[in-house]
């Protein structure tokens, strides 16, 4: 991280933009560093160095979150090849807990982030909206711990899932309306009760 | 029960043709009775399926003991010495030690190893002394005319009214989400606090022997406390060195598998008594003997062997519990009792309070250091599960009389401890943590809720793995690999057949056995679909049923988030699901067979179902040596023509091989699909079940399926296309 005096005037900086802590920093930097071998960059290929992310269904959905442009803000869609420091921090800055002593507005805010990090999970092909299919494969890969489970079941699953979205959401539609895909605002109502990020 | 022997006081001319001594085996005979009555009352226990939630098992046992103690005292018999300081610390106590050290689960016990040592060291030492300074100024009050009563025979008290028993309860809250780390620390604390209760008691009653109480000095005190550390750590190393030597030495028995227990058991039980000997700490020992010695012995030993260990291990231990419950019992119903109310009313006020104490402040500063804190309510459930067992009673009971002439009011105060905390505090705890937790579950509605539940579970436990949870992951990694490139080596037999017969009949058994699971068609979960879900552009409600259905799918079949709910029960072994499950599996695809022969249907095999396939189902499932050779290779060929639209996936994995088949196939996860006739196979082995056998502990890790996503090569041997399971 350069040399010792510009390294805590960029902690700062960091601490600034992400909101972390300079210990967490500190303890982030350190996993940063054993993830990409000591190279200034992480790609896909070195979150492989993460045995127990392996066993998550939604692993790639993870990995990939961590490269997607939205979640790192450079752009509306795509993915990044590899990810510097800042924007593995900026990743997990997601995942911070709220901080409840910020205003009413502030704590709206951040909660829409996480619920917008999530959208973009659900959300592959970066159209705003989530579609049948979009969904379907969300199911299948939540589903594939058992793979005994068949694809038929996954798609009804999700079929289901989404009539229910769209009833939420659109509430009586008209019997040859297609109903396109959920879009965000449409997620924040179906999540409105007990969002626990 | 008055024995009674015919006299041979002088000699008869006359052979008495009927005799009775019952002076010869009364000792055994006893024992046995006793025993034998435990089993009988767990038995019954069990089989009202409700009781084992509503209570800790321990009631069970002390009302046993106490019936079996009111029938002695009711006969004025004299009953067998089972119970004297000797044998309860060389016979009584080790298998309880070291059945808990062996079923420990190493890996979130190390990981959380400051929390726990932290806890369950400074926890034991709070309580101890905490509640014996607080009774002994209580003994100074004139009134309650207890003034004979010392400080050091308070703190002893103290010491030994401390020693909690919480595992007792852990069967009894399994239902309750409770996560992984509150069991952590109630186990750990369970393992760490009777050897840390027992080195206090020997040190306080070295110091009563020593001297009168003024003559104690300061330099006695400290050497005291340096004393505590070097048995502490003296015992945790004399036990790792015995247990490297036990792994070592199993490495070789390969071809009398018939000893290998024997080596087990008796090494640990050499590494307590060598501790013993040097005045270290025997339990610390034992354990870290157990925890050692698993992880190389379970990969060495045959099957036989590790399921003889495993069962032998509860056995033994069972019958040291109930042994030391039903001399409890016993002791309850007798004469040499002192109530003296202030002391025992006093005892059990500053139980309860001491042990709040030492709860919320250690966590509070534990919480600070931990990534996961303890919430509010794990620490009531902690504090809650306070529950006081065998070991409290033992050393009550070996107090020495001539140290402690008030002897008996101990007893009695610890009894009347034992008993409340037991009984009330075990009945009421599962109902207490169902409370907590009810509070904080959403009822989930709908299907999308859950869903996304699961998703941010999920993402939750992606992040935490990729942030490593904290910097003990470089520890332990260290420690991995250090342990894959020496340890591993020295300490593990290297003997796996690679492309041996044997190891191919291993191989054909245990696809036979994923198949007959597989295919065993439960039509009563298959899932019958909504079809008019076709097309989403009808906004058709889905009945609740179906919503139903579909949440008990998901919740059957989505992957389970890290093991949440571990399954450990003090008293048995939980028995196999699997098992069941195959066999109701088999009784269905005998019957859906046998329909579909009637009616003609093709069978998914492409060929008649015919004889061969009843073959299969009379090949008992837990068994597969017994079938015979042709019916395997029947069976092999059979299924290799069939399906070229399936995938079959298994742990092959090398080593895995050896572990799959201790566990007797339980633990595969059938992973074969047919797409046909439309019936929906919705039938696979949770994972929960592998986290039933987390007493297999460690095991269990090396069991991490990476074949479960990617198709595994399983050598070239079964030619049956072997696509990706994810579709």
């Amino acid at each position: 991280m350069g040399a010792a005096h510009s390294a805590s005037e960029e902690v700062r900086e960091l601490e600034g933009k992400t909101g972390f802590s300079s210990d967490q920093i500190e303890q982030l930097h350190r996993r940063f560093k054993q993830l990409s071998g000591d190279q200034p960059t992480i790609r896909k290929e070195n979150f492989n160095n993460v045995p127990d992310l392996e066993l998550n269904p939604i692993r790639s959905k993870i990995v990939r979150a961590f490269f997607d442009n939205r979640n790192l803000r450079k752009g509306p869609s795509g993915l990044a090849d590899e990810i510097n420091f800042e924007d593995f921090l900026t990743i997990m800055s997601y995942f911070r807990p709220i901080d409840t002593t910020m205003g009413e507005e502030q704590v709206e805010l951040s909660r829409k982030e996480k619920l917008r990090f999530l959208f973009h999970m659900y959300d592959s092909d970066s159209d705003g909206r989530i579609t049948l299919e979009e969904y379907r494969n969300v199911v299948e890969e939540l589903l594939s711990g058992n793979p005994h489970i068949e694809k038929e079941s996954a798609r009804s699953i999700a079929d289901g899932a989404m009539m229910e979205a769209a009833s939420v959401c659109v509430g009586q539609m008209e019997p040859d309306q297609v109903y396109e895909g959920i879009t965000f605002e449409d997620f924040l109502k179906a999540r409105c009760s007990g969002s626990r990020l | 029960m008055i024995g009674w022997r015919s006299s041979s006081s002088e000699p008869d001319e006359r052979i008495s043709v009927f005799e009775l001594d019952y002076d010869y085996v009364q000792i055994p005979y006893e024992v046995t009775l006793w025993i034998l009555l435990a089993s009988l009352a767990k038995i019954g226990f069990h089989l009202y399926h409700r009781l084992p939630g509503l209570m800790p098992e321990s009631c069970l046992l002390i009302l046993v003991g106490a019936v079996v103690g009111g029938i002695i005292f009711g006969t004025d018999h004299k009953s067998p010495p089972v119970m004297d300081s000797s044998i309860y610390f060389l016979y009584l106590l080790p298998p309880i030690v070291l059945e808990g050290g062996y079923f420990m689960p190493t890996r979130p016990f190390f990981e959380n190893i400051g929390s726990i040592l932290w806890w369950a060291v400074l926890g034991a030492l709070i309580n101890a002394l905490g509640i014996g300074l607080s009774l002994y100024l209580i003994c100074q009050v004139q009134a309650f005319g207890l003034s004979d009563v010392n400080l050091l025979q308070n703190l002893l008290f103290g010491s030994l009214i401390s020693a909690v028993d919480p595992v007792a309860v852990l069967a009894v809250f399994e239902e309750a989400r409770v996560n992984e780390q509150l069991y952590m620390m109630i186990f750990g604390e369970a393992l760490l606090n009777d050897g840390i209760t027992v080195v206090l008691y020997n040190m306080l009653i070295a110091f009563t022997k020593m001297h009168k109480f003024e003559d104690i000095e300061p330099v006695d005190i400290l050497a005291g406390c340096a004393r505590f550390i070097i048995v502490g750590v003296g015992g945790v190393m004399f036990g790792i060195a015995f247990g490297f030597i036990s792994a070592f030495i199993t490495r070789f028995t390969q071809n009398i598998s018939a000893i290998e227990p024997l080596i087990v058991f008796m090494f640990s039980y050499l590494s307590y008594l060598a501790a013993e000997t040097l005045y270290l700490s025997g339990i610390l020992a034992i354990t870290a003997c157990a925890v050692t010695m698993k992880k190389y012995v379970e990969e060495n030993v045959s099957q036989t062997s590790y399921t003889t260990i495993k069962y032998f291990m509860k056995m033994l231990s069972s019958v040291s519990e109930t042994l030391i419950f039903i001399f409890m019992g016993v002791s309850t119903v007798g004469k040499n009792h002192e109530w003296n109310w202030a002391f025992i009313c006093f005892t059990l006020a500053f139980c309860q309070i001491w042990r709040a104490i030492s709860v919320f402040a250690l966590f509070y500063v534990s919480n600070q250091f931990r990534t996961f804190p303890f919430s509010i309510k794990d620490q009531c459930i902690i504090f809650y599960s306070g529950v006081r067992g065998a070991g409290s009673f033992s050393l009550a009971f070996l107090l020495p009389l001539s140290l402690f002439p008030r002897k008996k009011m101990f007893v009695t105060a610890t009894l009347v401890v034992i008993y409340f905390t037991v009984f009330i505090q075990g009945i009421t705890i599962g109902p207490l943590v169902r409370y907590l937790d009810v509070k904080k579950t959403n009822k989930k509605e709908s299907i999308n809720e859950e869903l996304h539940i699961r998703l941010m579970d999920h993402l939750k436990a992606g992040i935490e793995d990729v942030c490593g949870h904290w910097s003990h992951y470089q520890v332990r990694d260290k420690f991995k690999k250090f342990d894959h490139r020496y340890l591993r080596k020295i300490l593990i037999r290297e003997n796996l057949p690679k492309s041996s017969i044997v190891s191919l009949y291993k191989k054909l058994e245990m696809k036979q056995a994923i198949e007959m699971v597989e295919t065993g068609i439960l039509s009563s979960t298959a899932f019958s679909i909504p079809h008019q879900a076709q097309r989403i552009q009808e906004i058709k409600r889905l009945c609740p049923e179906d919503v139903e259905s579909i949440r008990d799918i998901l919740t059957c079949n989505m992957y389970q988030v890290r093991q949440r709910t571990l399954s450990y029960n003090k008293y048995n072994l939980k028995p196999q699901k699997s098992e069941k499950q195959a066999k109701e599996i088999l009784i269905r695809r005998q019957n859906t067979l046998r329909e579909s022969m009637r009616k003609g249907h093709s069978l998914p095999w492409g060929k008649p179902a015919g004889t061969k396939n009843i073959r299969y189902l009379s090949f008992p499932y837990g068994n597969p040596q017994s079938a015979g050779r042709d019916t395997r290779a029947a069976g092999f060929s059979d299924d290799d023509g069939s399906n070229p639209g399936s995938s079959s996936v298994m742990f092959s994995a090398r080593s895995r091989i050896r572990s799959l088949q201790k566990q007797q196939a339980q633990e595969i996860i059938p992973m074969k699909s047919l797409h046909r006739g439309g019936k929906a196979l919705s039938f696979g082995y949770q994972r929960s079940t592998s986290q039933e056998e987390y007493m297999g502990g460690s095991r269990r890790v090396a069991l991490r399926p990476k074949p479960l996503f990617h198709a595994v090569d399983e050598e070239g041997f079964f030619g049956v296309s072997q696509e990706s399971v994810f579709l």
